[in-house]
């Protein structure tokens, strides 16, 4: 899956993704700035809801509490125009260290994953891990098949692509 | 963090719904297997693991092919079509929303230097 290599300018802007295992998830992707730049669109509230929700996601996000800090809370609200009632997504930061790492866990069932975002700086850009373990495989999967059904042209197509298989 | 529901999206997941097939496709992925290993692997009469391997060998997840007097299983098509897919749609996921976030980061790093040439005056 991965085409360029690291420092090629084709590995620049690309998001990778790798099943480390059957319970975590890692995602990457390098950014065009320094470390405490990035880690700020992550940890304020502001910044972080102007880029997490895709647009194509269709949802409204009617709040974002974040309480950036080693033991503090996060909370989103969310409003979907299928569905009458609004979802909250919630949890707690397990470590904040800045420009450095973040870990939270999800909390809206017992099948949430822990997950860990590290900023490693060179050269003024910044690679970015997000890594993902869930609790069991299943929660995984069920994560998987889920985490983009917001996103209705993807949707259609694993339609088409399981169609053409049964 | 965020996980949009929780979606009907397969019907093969009743062929799942068994912890044994499970683990049955949890080895193949790591390396295919004969009916006997596998048998010998998770415990179970060779009768037994035959009939798990037929209900994931009718919905696509697990073929096999006989060669002589051994019958191989590994990851149908499917499987790993699917597994590809649901991988592809999150890495979609990401893709999207770090497309956002570079442009945010871009704003605050011209919003920094420009903050540090008003110092310098």
């Amino acid at each position: 899956m991965p085409e360029g290599k690291e420092g090629s300018p084709t590995a620049m802007n690309r998001t990778a993704v790798e099943r480390k295992s059957d319970r975590e998830l890692v995602v990457t992707r390098t950014f065009n700035a320094p470390a405490h730049i990035v880690f700020e669109a992550w940890s304020k509230p502001e910044l972080f809801q102007r880029w997490w929700v895709p647009k194509s996601a269709g949802l409204s996000l009617l709040s974002c509490d974040m309480d950036a800090r080693s033991g503090g809370a996060y909370r989103l609200v969310f409003r979907h125009p299928t569905s009458g009632e609004p979802m909250a997504f919630f949890g707690t930061y397990r470590e904040v260290t800045p420009h450095k790492r973040l870990v939270w866990t999800n909390e809206e069932s017992d099948q949430g994953a822990v997950t860990t975002v590290t900023f490693q700086e060179n050269a003024g850009k910044t690679l970015v891990t997000l890594h993902e373990l869930y609790p069991t495989q299943a929660a995984l999967e069920e994560a998987l098949a889920g985490s983009a059904e917001g996103l209705p042209e993807q949707f259609a197509q694993l339609d088409e692509l399981l169609a053409g298989r049964s | 963090m965020v996980q949009y529901g929780s979606a009907n999206y397969d019907p093969s997941f009743a062929a799942l719904s068994d912890a044994t097939r499970r683990g049955v496709l949890e080895q193949l992925a790591h390396a295919d297997a004969s009916i006997t290993e596998l048998a010998k692997n998770f415990h179970m009469t060779l009768t037994g693991m035959k009939k798990h391997v037929g209900v994931l060998e009718q919905v696509g997840l697990v073929i096999t092919e006989k060669v002589g007097r051994v019958r191989t299983c590994k990851l149908g098509m499917r499987r790993l079509e699917q597994e590809a897919a649901w991988i592809e749609r999150y890495r979609h996921l990401w893709d999207t929303r770090f497309d956002a976030l570079d442009k945010i980061v871009e704003h605050l790093k011209d919003k920094e230097k420009a903050d540090a040439r008003r110092k310098r005056r």
